[in-house]
This record gives structure tokens, sequence and C-alpha cells, in this order.
């Protein structure tokens, strides 16, 4: 067990990592040491395990960042689950996430089950925020928008589109 | 939606309160809109910009459409010439098209789209990323550059709390006349993929099948290059398009089903 709360103290420190790493210009890590220290394992639904060293960000090779950072970890026993670590404050919100390991004890899967909130801040992180959903039928003249984003338009397509309706505004 | 009682007082610096300038070209086949916000909006130097950023995407199609006997990718794609003999361009966005192979684990291939070989999924952001560069240097001045629904959005400002983002509605796969998504956008990019307007012309490259389970796919990054590059590789994933993109750093999406049911990713941030 004290292994799996190292491999989550890695995992959630690189979490924390990611979120330092976005708003620093030079690139550095500004998590401080007391984030991490306060970082804890939280509730454990089955014993799980790491065999291989799967990196949170899902191997697809993109997230260096992330991967260098959660390569560390790796415990000895073998059964599927799902484990959740405790919710870590940073300089953003909390974040909490969750890790799903098989049979084998391979990573399945890694979730971040909670985010800061999206608020004024996530503008400051971001310059674009998080789409917001639309679920009721709107035209181009009420939707208060300035371009359309779809599937690419051929010049032909766009003859009464929306953003030809934008266009002539 | 929201606009904060600050934002409308028009006697603020970057009061929202701006005319927003309006441009639109047919090039690529495909539209070319543009809306300049700003003191340039109107200028000699506002017009003088698009009018480079349309010079910019005309080169680029003189050497990647597949429409063009001949273009140098039309030639490449005849076996008559090899990449080593092309631009510099040309070797830059076979860079870029491995690079999209190997994040997407093979599903976007250029080597492998019905028809042969073909980088258009790869140009397109690129270009219009290159396109967007004379704009960037309007001073004080706002712009969203869309070419064909994939656009770049940026604010001269975009710290500033009074600048207004700009606002980019997300079209309904199926349905034209809606929206599902608006996503405010302050400095960044927006590009969708999917099997509207266009056919069957994304394919999984590891199958040779249109990706089943998903309609439309749209990214919001901070760059067109790989925005658009992620939106055709979830699309071409089909039912792990939205596990794949909870797995990008630094973007964020809207996967539209084929049920029509929409789905938010938060890509980490």
């Amino acid at each position: 067990m004290a292994k799996i709360v190292t491999w989550f103290m890695s995992t959630l420190t690189a979490v924390v990592l990611l979120f330092g790493y976005h708003t620093s210009t030079s690139g550095a890590v500004t998590a401080t040491p007391a984030v991490i220290g306060t970082t804890t394992a939280g509730t454990s639904s089955s014993s799980s395990s790491s065999g291989t060293t799967s990196s949170a960000g899902s191997g697809s090779g993109s997230d260096d960042t992330g991967s260098s950072s959660t390569g560390s970890g790796s415990t000895s026993s073998d059964s599927a689950g799902t484990v959740t670590g405790a919710a870590v404050d940073t300089r953003y919100g909390p974040v909490q996430v969750e890790v799903t390991t098989d049979d084998s004890g391979s990573i399945t899967d890694v979730q971040v089950v909670q985010y800061p909130a999206n608020d004024h801040k996530d503008i400051e992180i971001n310059s674009y925020a998080l789409p917001v959903l639309i679920q009721e039928t709107i035209d181009a003249q009420s939707a208060d928008i300035d371009m359309v984003s779809g599937a690419t338009y051929t010049s032909q397509g766009y003859i009464g589109s929306l953003q030809d309706a934008l266009d002539q505004l | 939606m929201t606009a904060d009682p600050v934002s409308s007082d028009p006697t603020l610096p970057g009061s929202t309160d701006q005319q927003v300038r309006r441009h639109v070209e047919q090039v690529m086949g495909m539209p070319i809109s543009l809306a300049l916000r700003g003191p340039h909006a109107d200028t000699a130097e506002g017009r003088d910009a698009w009018a480079e950023s349309l010079a910019v995407l005309r080169d680029v199609d003189r050497v990647f459409s597949t429409y063009r006997p001949d273009s140098f990718v039309s030639r490449m794609r005849r076996g008559e010439v090899d990449a080593a003999d092309g631009p510099a361009e040309v070797r830059e966005v076979l860079a870029l098209a491995e690079l999209a192979r190997c994040r997407s684990e093979g599903a976007f291939d250029v080597d492998r789209v019905p028809g042969g070989f073909d980088p258009s999924g790869v140009v397109k952001g690129w270009a219009v990323e290159r396109a967007a560069l004379g704009l960037r240097r309007l001073a004080d001045t706002d712009f969203c550059l869309s070419a064909g629904g994939d656009m770049v959005c940026h604010l001269a400002h975009p710290d500033d709390p009074t600048a207004k983002a700009w606002r980019v509605g997300v079209e309904h796969p199926t349905d034209r006349t809606r929206l599902v998504a608006v996503v405010p956008v302050r400095r960044g990019a927006v590009a969708t993929s999917g099997l509207a307007h266009r056919g069957g012309h994304v394919v999984d490259a590891r199958t040779g099948e249109v990706p089943g389970h998903v309609a439309s796919v749209t990214v919001v990054g901070s760059d067109l290059t790989w925005a658009d590059i992620d939106a055709t590789s979830a699309f071409a994933q089909g039912p792990d398009a939205a596990r794949w993109l909870s797995h990008q750093y630094d973007r964020h999406a809207v996967v539209v089903w084929a049920d029509g049911r929409a789905e938010v990713v938060r890509g980490w941030v």
C-alpha cells in the first residue's frame, strides 16, 4: 500500500506540475513543495498495481511534461480495480485523479475526476474557455456568435450557411 | 454571452463596442472569412494584411492542391517528383504528417487516404496559421480568420478583461441551422472534422474504413496547425475520439456522436 501511495503522489504531483507548467512563462515547475507535501492517497477500492509504467499521458506520446514525471511508480500485487486519489489543492483549485488497472495490473485509464472550477481563473490559464453546449435550436442572428466552425465547407456549400449570414453582417 | 457591466462602457480602452469589419473570398475551393476589430479594421494597413493572407493561401494552394494537376503534390501523387526535390514547405508538412501519424497511433496517415497520398488534412490548419501571421502584426487590432470552418482567433490584448473574446459557434454536423456549442476564444484556434459537406473523406487509416459512431469532432487549442490535425486524428478513431482527446494536452473538444449526443471533452490544461 505504501507503494501505491507513493505512486499516487507522483501521479498527483504530475497533475500539479501540468497545471503549474501551463502558466509559467519559463516553463519551470511552479508547484510548491507545500502543495506536494499535503498530497495523500485517498480511498482505495481495491488493491491495484502498475506492473508497467504507463504514463498519465496515456501513451499517445504527446504529453511530454506529464509522462516524464509519472513513469516512476510500480507495485507488486496483481488485480484489477479503480483507485481514486484525494483532491489536491492547486493554485487553480482542487484536482483529483482516478486510476483504473486491469487484471494484469496494467493501467488502463487515468481520469481527472475533479478539475478547478471553470471560472474567470480559467481564462487566466487558457486563452480559450471550455466550449458551452447549447440545447435549444438557435439561428445565426440570435446566437451572438462571430464565426462558425463546422466540417469543411466547399465554396458551394457555403452559400446560405450560418457563416455566409455572419459574413454579411 | 454574459457581458459584465464594465465591458460595455465605450469610454474604457479596449472597449467591446467596436465595429467588426468582415471580408470573405473564395480560395482553395472554400470560403475564407475574416473578421477584423480595432483601429486597423478599416485602414489600408488592415486591407493589405488581408490581401497578404489571401496571397499566402493561394501560394499554398499552388504547391499542395490535389485539384490542380500542376501542383507539386499532384506531381508527387503521380510519382513524377520526390519530396526531396520540392519546396521546403513540402518537407515541413510531411514532417507534421509523420508526427500526426505517430500521435494518432496510425489512425491519421496521409499515405493511406482513399485515392493515395494526400496531405490535405495536414495542410489546411498549417496554411491558415501562416496566413494569419500578417494579421497578428496589426497594432491593437483583433481578428478571426476562418478557412471553411477552421479558424485562428486573436485578441491584440488578451489579458485586458474588457476585451471581448471571439465567440465561435460549433455547427451541428447534420442540421446546419443549429449550433451544438459556443466557444469563447481570446487567443487560439478552432477546427472541426466531420463527414458533412465533403462526403466520407476521413477514414481510419488502420482499417481503411469510414469511422463509425462519431459525427463530428471540434478541437479548441492554442494553434490551428494542431487543432486541425487533432480534430482529424480524433475523428478517424471513431468511438475512441473522446477518450483520445481527453489525453491530449492544452486543448478542449466537442464530440458529436452519430446519435446526436454532444459531449465536451476537457483535455489536460
